[in-house]
């Protein structure tokens, strides 16, 4: 094992470093300004993205198309199959996450039997430090890299471009966004709020300025595109010195890592250049190589819906002769141990970042991934980001709230992760703050008055009475529905009419007819 | 000071503090049976048809015919200069007709890999219910990279290499891993389903792929 | 038609939303379990699920209401409710805030009546075995099968195989959509507080759903949940559009006799 924690005067040349590049021309396209975590709270982004009609129709058509088709994935399988599958998925993550410590032991002695040197880093900063002085290390000034998500979530590219480092993203959906300047939008298909004519546009425009440039009669046809991706990243792969990947799962048992993918990107990076960093999140671990048997099932069906993904690469350690001759991996906290901390919120950690949940969510669906403010949207974002960020954020305070508790992504997850509880209970943390808080708040007030109301039956008669004298009132004056009402009941009277309550309660009516029990 | 691991392990010991001190099977049992087989009537024509789907080429050939059948996959999909791994069949090999054939050895380059047109390899274990191969690039198979640049592979699969499904593939496999071989499972061509969520073969890996059954 | 139900005490568990707002619902109800031969009981001690305290994340209060509903209730063999959301509630979230609590007996306590709660189609489907209520309805409907009743208390087919046996009834399913997918299932918006927390992805899935019901140019919206149909009600009557909302009770309850 190595430990790569930097001497001071290391780190303070490294600041001065940036600070002279920040006059600098950057190496790759500049991603939107700003930190994800300082959005705005859900509402307004949602609200902004509801009226991009464009967006909108991007997202509807495809999580619609790949509902359809997961449903018939899971047909060809049975649904008592699936549910074996989904169970013995849910028990193999439980134990690994009920005794990782020794897991991660097990990976270290492994991987280091293998030639690979492991790093461990307790943040995002540690995990760039680590992976910016082991490129640095090698002299060189760009990277080749698989899509990942933990490389997403430490916000890796943009520490390796303060380094001078550019790091090159491979998969078609990520270069989409790249180029665009643009923030992922769905954590398996980034730009699933693109169409084909916005990708057209944007690899004219912008690959010429980064490397091969796209044939100028670029058509929109989605193979003339694929191609277009081909052509310009084929340089770069040949020349790739480093390579930068995640990691899908780490098999503890013959310390391997697996990588599923489609395009062969990954394969490439994970194949062609000589030395492979994988940076990968200390939860993905599955004890047996013969587990993968379940996940291999479950992974591309929930995914992309299909039997199988065109490529899932499995290595463990140094092959002489054969790809990479130097290997680090970095196992990555960043939050992890805190989610671990509750019995309810560690489930979350069984995720496989399939996206069954993004593609089935109904508020997703007409948000999009931009509205989250977070690397993981959707049912898994807003159950895991507030446990990985904390809820100190405004938008991490709103997110939990962003879900109608429709509980389709139950039954979607292939790890069975309770992901409507975790939402629930990630509410009671921001309610309990709000709580603890001395500033009078409209909603604790109103929840105070209703817990008054409820919690006895005799309370309960007093707000029914009321509830029927304003019936009664409407009732005099011919009122049959109420209209708009102000705030904050107008959140829900500016688009609904209310029906006015009536003259009588069911519990007066029950006394009236059949007497007091 | 503590190392970073030394951090990490302590929190985690924290946040695991009502996890009980036994076993972890009698912790968290796994009901599950492994390696299962699963019942088809027909292997190699499950394996055909998801092969199909994918959009690769197929033919099923009696074993003397495997050369023949590889050179005429190389003529169809317009190959010119093809790479080979060092332990491929050296009848395969002898069969295989007129094409500029160069063994891996000594290694080719990126760019020599590049420029070649095609790779033939033999493969280690096959799945009929998901359509895929696995390589475990054992020396008639090679070495990762020769089965991803060139644009065209053609892969012998024997029919007693093809299982109904994945966990039997997984049980097949386990010795590759142990030997410390990597594996790579390959269904159909390079695609990719990133725009608009249409699937199009052919990006970065090899774009036809041919499969001969060998029977 | 039998009796069923003949012998069997029944608690209703009216909730709080009908209790004040729809009344007509309890009452079809009671109806409706007392013409299948059960004997109903209101427990004037009840008062509501708590599950806008628990989905909100007010734990504390939505605790408070899991002892008053035991209070309410523990001693019937049946708790029957008008609403597949308060049941769920009730199955799924009593226990998980007894947990919570860290309240072992509490817990116990919960799931023992959970066990005994049950939305009114899944009682007389699962417990009572008959299909048939005597129901009569000449009338156009269609079904929105709200989140909570399939996916939470999981009543599975039970509303379906009661509306296929009302007599007179013209049945039109939600229609799929151009995808080929099922949007009866789909999310009305409401949620709850979502509604007021994020109106406008709120009202946009309300709309979807509301042009789903209009496309099947029905008289009657029906399901089991009078707050989604308040949702779908709402957005309908702002736009005058023809189509009533109603629970499913009130379908049950009527009779051919009444119609005459």
């Amino acid at each position: 094992m190595s430990e790569l924690s930097a001497p001071l005067d290391d780190h303070t040349a490294e600041i001065g470093e940036t600070i002279v590049h920040l006059d600098h021309k950057r190496l790759t396209p500049a991603p939107p300004a700003g930190a994800l975590e300082d959005m705005p709270v859900f509402k307004v982004n949602a609200r902004r993205e509801l009226g991009n009609v464009v967006m909108r129709k991007n997202l509807r058509f495809a999580t619609h198309t790949i509902r359809q088709k997961r449903y018939t994935r899971i047909d060809e399988v049975g649904e008592s199959r699936w549910q074996q599958l989904r169970t013995a998925a849910e028990q193999i993550k439980n134990r690994v996450g009920r005794h990782l410590d020794t897991y991660l032991e097990d990976v270290e002695k492994k991987f280091t039997e293998k030639g690979v040197t492991v790093h461990w880093a307790r943040d995002a900063a540690e995990a760039n430090q680590i992976i910016v002085s082991l490129v640095k290390a090698k002299g060189v000034h760009e990277v080749v890299k698989i899509k990942s998500m933990v490389t997403q979530e430490i916000d890796m590219n943009e520490a390796l471009e303060a380094a001078d480092i550019a790091a090159w993203e491979t998969d078609l959906a990520e270069i989409i966004v790249q180029l665009g300047h643009d923030r992922p939008s769905h954590i398996l298909v980034p730009a699933i709020h693109r169409n084909r004519e916005e990708v057209r546009e944007i690899f004219l425009k912008e690959m010429k300025l980064y490397g091969k440039p796209a044939p100028e009669d670029l058509s929109n046809d989605p193979p003339a595109l694929a191609d277009a991706s081909r052509q310009h990243l084929r340089e770069k792969f040949l020349r790739a010195e480093v390579g930068i990947s995640g990691g899908n799962f780490i098999v503890a048992e013959t310390g391997s890592l697996v990588i599923v993918e489609s395009e062969g990107n990954g394969r490439m990076c994970l194949t062609l250049p000589k030395t492979l960093i994988s940076v990968v999140g200390i939860e993905k671990i599955v004890p047996t190589f013969q587990d993968l048997e379940v996940f291999l099932q479950l992974l591309p069906r929930s995914s992309t819906a299909e039997r199988m993904n065109p490529y899932t690469s499995l290595w463990s350690g140094i092959t002489e002769g054969d790809g990479p001759q130097e290997m680090h991996l970095v196992l990555v906290d960043n939050g992890r141990t805190k989610v671990l901390a509750d019995p309810l919120g560690r489930e979350a950690l069984r995720c496989i970042r399939c996206s069954a949940c993004l593609n089935i969510c109904p508020v997703y669906e007409r948000v999009s991934g931009h509205a989250y403010g977070s690397v993981y949207p959707g049912p898994i974002g807003i159950a895991l980001t507030p446990q990985l960020r904390g809820i100190d954020h405004p938008i991490d305070k709103s997110l939990p709230f962003a879900c109608s508790l429709c509980f389709a992504c139950a039954d979607a997850c292939p790890v069975k992760i309770p992901l409507p509880d975790i939402i629930v209970a990630q509410r009671h943390r921001v309610a309990e703050k709000k709580q603890a808080s001395k500033r009078p708040h409209i909603e604790t007030t109103a929840v105070a008055a209703m817990n008054w109301f409820w919690k006895d039956a005799k309370h309960w008669e007093l707000a029914l009475k009321a509830g029927s004298l304003g019936g009664k009132a409407m009732d005099a004056i011919k009122m049959r529905k109420i209209g708009p009402l102000p705030y904050p009941m107008s959140t829900w009277t500016n688009a609904r009419d209310v029906p006015a309550p009536p003259t009588q309660s069911f519990r007066d009516w029950w006394r009236q007819e059949r007497g007091e029990q | 000071m503590s190392t970073a691991k030394d951090v990490i392990m302590a929190r985690i010991k924290s946040s695991l503090a009502d996890v009980p001190d036994i076993a972890m099977e009698e912790d968290t049992p796994i009901d599950y049976t492994y390696g299962e087989v699963l019942p088809m009537d027909d292997v190699l024509g499950t394996f055909e048809e998801a092969l199909i789907d994918y959009k690769a080429a197929v033919t099923r050939v009696k074993s003397a015919d495997v050369p023949k059948a590889i050179a005429k996959f190389l003529k169809d999909k317009g190959a010119k200069s093809v790479v080979i791994p060092v332990g491929l069949e050296q009848s395969w090999i002898d069969g295989m007709g007129k094409f500029s054939v160069r063994k891996d050895d000594p290694q080719l380059t990126n760019y020599e890999l590049n420029d070649t047109d095609a790779v033939v390899t033999a493969a280690r274990v096959a799945i009929a219910s998901t359509g895929s191969i696995v390589l475990d690039h054992a020396p008639d198979q090679g070495r990762r990279a020769l089965t991803l640049v060139p644009d065209i592979h053609v892969c012998v699969v024997a029919a007693d290499q093809v299982v109904s499904d994945v966990p039997e593939s997984v049980t097949r496999l386990r010795d590759s891993v142990l030997a410390g071989l990597p594996l790579t499972f390959i269904s159909g061509g390079s695609a990719t389903s990133d725009i608009e969520l249409n699937r199009v073969e052919g990006v970065h890996g090899p774009r036809k792929l041919c499969v001969v059954i060998a029977e | 038609m039998d009796r069923p139900g003949e012998g069997l005490r029944v608690a209703l568990f009216a909730t709080c939303i009908n209790d004040v707002m729809f009344p007509d619902t309890c009452k079809a109800t009671v109806k409706v379990l007392e013409r299948l031969g059960c004997e109903v009981d209101f427990p004037m001690a009840q008062t509501c699920c708590g599950q806008m305290f628990t989905n909100t994340g007010y734990y504390k209060e939505g605790l408070a209401t899991v002892k008053t509903y035991l209070e309410a209730f523990e001693g019937y063999d049946y708790v029957v409710a008008p609403s597949a959301s308060c049941v769920g509630s009730v199955r799924h979230q009593h226990p998980m805030l007894a947990r919570w609590a860290k309240d072992v007996e509490l817990e116990k306590r919960a799931e023992a009546i959970a066990a005994k709660s049950f939305d009114l189609t899944e009682f007389i489907v699962n417990v009572l075995h008959t299909t048939d209520v005597g129901a009569f309805f000449p009338h156009k409907v269609t079904y929105h099968t709200t989140c909570h009743s399939i996916r939470v208390e999981k009543v599975g087919d039970a509303p379906f195989q009661l509306l296929a046996k009302v007599k007179g009834m013209t049945f039109v399913p939600l229609p799929n959509d151009e995808f080929g997918l099922n949007t009866a299932n789909e999310c009305c918006g409401f949620g709850g507080t979502f509604s007021l927390k994020n109106p406008d992805v709120s009202v946009a899935m309300a709309t979807e759903k509301v042009r789903n019901i209009l496309d099947t140019e029905v008289e009657y919206v029906v399901a089991g949940d009078n707050s989604c149909l308040m949702n779908i009600g709402g957005i309908l009557r702002r736009g005058k559009a023809p189509i009533k909302p109603l629970h499913i009770a009130e379908l049950l309850a009527q009779t051919e006799e009444e119609a005459k």
